[in-house]
């Protein structure tokens, strides 16, 4: 028999590797222990990982929660745990929480962004988990539990509380009514069809508006008018004028109602029949609620404002895309925190002399013209990702500009970009804490130096700083797993 | 294949009048005083070498690209910039793309349906039944749930003939649509593009299958430099070319 012909009788059955070839062993010896020098290294990392925990995980769990003062704390500290022990002192978070998340928000009225909270999730739901029904029956069920179960304890406080208000107890009961027929009803929607649930997505930035400032329900409800109004030219003329002259028709109609005749009606409509809730003024918004309030508007505005910036820059409209460029490189070019300082001069300018601008309304816009200018960059790479094949074959299709971007181009452009994205936004989380510059009570620098300035606390260092970074973190690697999700959904190239 | 192209009546209707069509880009003259007349029913191959502007012609038949001088008619619709034109043009023009170009966010099914939907606001049960006939004549209807990603060439490619059928369209271009096809996927593309020259549609197809161009051409048309250098019957094309250029090329592809 030769060498080279060879010819196969039987064929072989599969086996499972050989031990030391699988399971753990395989992969500490892979990972862990592959050579001498990255043997060394895991062993560095283990005994760097060691004194870390050693050190903080006994201050954080060993932390006196039962305390009245920092005095009282180092005392018990002392008594517990002997002399030279460090540990946290929690009880200033016991005593001070409902600081760090509300500012000095009514304690009568916290029901009222907790509320707005819990159905912020409800409002989210539909979009971050479209379509999916078992997941937003889920996430809303436990969010609605959760809700109700806060707005009790809130009250409890404010019971507890001197500041309670008769008002509020004959109100309770007509709160929770509503509260419960609210959840029911959306959960309901997402049991039947959760698509349309984005219907209350839609509502929602006016409602929690309502809840949070309260004042007349007619106001929200004329600006809600405002959207209706502007839905209809658009789709009125969108046929005859195309997309962007009805859109620019539409938003100049609207813009009319809103700064001229919505007034005029919203007061005779209040007068005629007076329906609201306590108005609450911005200056008394604080931490956590702040940060939220800013954060997420910012979020969900910048979103769409940077895809036109992106779309504008890449527009063959000289105008446009001039106008498209500048206004990107200069925001990128201008820090936040002088664009906060000047908030009030420069948009006094640009708007009518009037309007009386609120300053957390100020520094949403400031913050979402900052982060739509870094969206609209980040998107702009997912757009030059996109082959140009896919604009000719929507092209060649016959489908319109309009119709190509929102169903072939975006979908596609805003993948790719969805880790740039994500980027961007928990950097502007982040930055909500720079508005303690401007006077805002942010948890971070605002509520800190409030309760430091509490003859009990005076003299506290890390805890403030240890809890508001832990939740921070949270919500931020929260966002950083959803996006890791979304990606992993969106991957249609699987074999 | 005798007795198919005796099947494929050209009628003496004009579909596409081409007369005195210059193009470039920049300062670079891709092509030059082109005149061509396509009847409805005809099956036209366009060969040449690389660069010698034959996708160019196509996709300004489409308007994917923009001519700057002369005049070009597709369905007693002129070619300008108006909109309206273009539009109409394109929605009874079909294409197809040497790289398939499919939209990979979407199903086939939705890749399909998308158009017929948005463009020509078909309902869209409606729209899903034509995508399920037209996956079902390229034979592929089992993977209407699928995404582009996971499918081979030749069925994207078919796929992707299927979606402009969708269309309805009275016209079809192919840019090379064999191509980027590994040979044994090449067969099942062509057959499905004979079975469609079979049913009368207007094709015009760049391709250096020869094979293809015998089985069903009524035209071959040789361009070279941006110029149509040489048209013919099939069987005269390849037996007895004129130009010397067409004999180079000829030799070069059917050389080996
Ligand atoms: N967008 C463009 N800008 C400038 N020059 C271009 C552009 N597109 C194509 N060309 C040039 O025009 C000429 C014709 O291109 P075209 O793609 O039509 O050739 P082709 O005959 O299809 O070649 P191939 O067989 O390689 O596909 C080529 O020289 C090419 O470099
Ligand atoms: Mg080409």
């Amino acid at each position: 028999m030769s060498d080279t012909s060879f010819i196969r009788t039987e064929m072989l059955p599969a086996k499972t590797p050989p031990v030391g070839q699988r399971g753990v062993v395989k992969w500490l010896r892979e990972n862990l222990f592959a050579g001498p020098m990255n043997t060394i290294l895991t062993l560095l990392g283990l005994i760097a990982v060691y004194y870390l925990l050693a050190w903080s995980v006994p201050w954080v769990m060993r932390g006196i929660w039962d305390a009245d003062t920092l005095q009282d704390c180092r005392r018990l500290t002392i008594e517990r745990y002997g002399e030279g022990a460090s540990v946290a002192c929690w009880a200033m978070i016991s005593e001070r929480w409902h600081q760090f998340m509300f500012g000095f928000y009514p304690q009568d009225l916290y029901w009222r962004p907790v509320l707005a909270f819990g159905l912020l999730f409800a409002a989210l739901a539909p979009v971050l988990y479209y379509g999916e029904r078992r997941t937003n029956l889920k996430l809303i069920g436990a969010v609605a539990v959760l809700t109700l179960v806060f707005m009790g304890e809130t009250w409890k406080l404010a019971d507890i509380a001197p500041k309670a208000t008769p008002a509020l107890a004959s109100n309770s009961s007509l709160v929770i009514g509503f509260a419960v027929a609210l959840f029911g009803l959306l959960l309901a929607t997402a049991a039947a069809a959760p698509r349309k649930l984005t219907w209350f997505t839609a509502i929602y930035p006016l409602l929690g508006f309502f809840l949070l400032w309260g004042g007349s329900v007619w106001g929200p409800l004329g600006v809600a008018m405002g959207f209706a109004i502007l839905g209809i030219v658009f789709v009125l003329l969108q046929g005859r004028l195309g997309v962007v002259v009805a859109a620019g028709a539409g938003v100049l109609v609207a813009a009319i109602w809103w700064l001229g005749v919505q007034t005029v009606a919203t007061t005779a409509l209040h007068s005629a029949m007076p329906m609201g809730l306590y108005s609450v003024n911005s200056d008394v918004f604080g931490g956590f609620l702040l940060s939220f309030v800013i954060g997420v508007s910012a979020i969900s505005m910048s979103l769409p404002i940077g895809i036109l910036l992106a779309l504008g820059r890449r527009s063959d409209m000289i105008l446009v895309k001039t106008l498209s460029v500048g206004f990107i490189e200069f925001v990128r070019g201008v820090p936040l925190i002088t664009m906060l300082f000047t908030a009030s001069l420069l948009l006094q300018y640009f708007l009518p002399p009037r309007s009386n601008f609120d300053l957390i309304l100020r520094v949403i816009i400031l913050v979402t013209l900052f982060a739509s200018a870094y969206i609209a960059e980040v998107i702009r790479g997912g757009l030059a990702a996109l082959p140009r094949g896919q604009y000719e074959a929507a092209d060649a299709l016959g489908l319109d500009y309009w119709q190509a971007q929102r169903l072939i181009v975006m979908p596609q452009a805003l993948k790719i970009a969805i880790p740039g994205i994500v980027s961007s936004f928990i950097g502007l989380f982040k930055d909500t804490t720079l508005v303690a510059l401007v006077g805002l009570a942010d948890p971070l620098t605002g509520i800190t130096r409030i309760v430091r300035a509490d003859i009990n606390w005076k003299n506290i260092y890390w805890e403030p700083y240890v809890f508001v970074g832990a939740i921070f973190f949270a919500v931020c690697f929260g966002m950083s797993r959803y996006s890791m999700y979304l990606e992993k959904k969106l991957k249609t190239d699987h074999r | 294949m005798a007795e198919a192209s005796r099947k494929m009546q050209v009628s003496d209707e004009v579909a596409i009048q081409i007369t005195g069509m210059n193009k470039w880009y920049g300062q670079f003259h891709v092509l030059r005083d082109i005149n061509m007349t396509v009847n409805r029913g005809e099956r036209i191959v366009i060969c040449g070498p690389s660069g010698s502007g034959k996708s160019t012609l196509i996709r300004c038949i489409n308007r994917l690209e923009e001519h700057q001088q002369g005049q070009i008619i597709v369905d007693g619709t002129e070619l300008t910039s108006d909109l309206k034109n273009i539009d109409k043009v394109r929605s009874e023009v079909g294409m197809v793309f040497q790289h398939f170009n499919l939209f990979p966010h979407l199903t086939i099914l939705e890749n399909l349906t998308l158009a017929p939907i948005w463009v020509r606001k078909t309902p869209r049960k409606e729209a899903e039944e034509v995508a399920m006939h037209y996956l079902s004549k390229v034979k592929i209807p089992e993977q209407a749930h699928k995404y582009p990603g996971q499918l081979s060439g030749g069925q994207q490619q078919r796929v992707a003939i299927a979606r402009s059928l969708c269309m309805k369209p009275r016209i079809m271009l192919f840019d090379e649509p064999t191509s980027a096809l590994d040979p044994e996927m090449i067969k099942e593309v062509l057959d499905t593009m004979i079975e469609l020259a079979e049913e009368g549609m207007t094709m015009l197809c760049v391709t250096h299958e020869m094979g293809f161009a015998q089985a069903v051409a009524n035209r071959v048309i040789f361009m070279d430099q941006g110029q149509i250098v040489e048209q013919n019957e099939p069987k005269e094309f390849f037996n007895n070319p004129q130009s010397e250029r067409t004999k180079l090329f000829l030799s070069q592809i059917l050389g080996h």
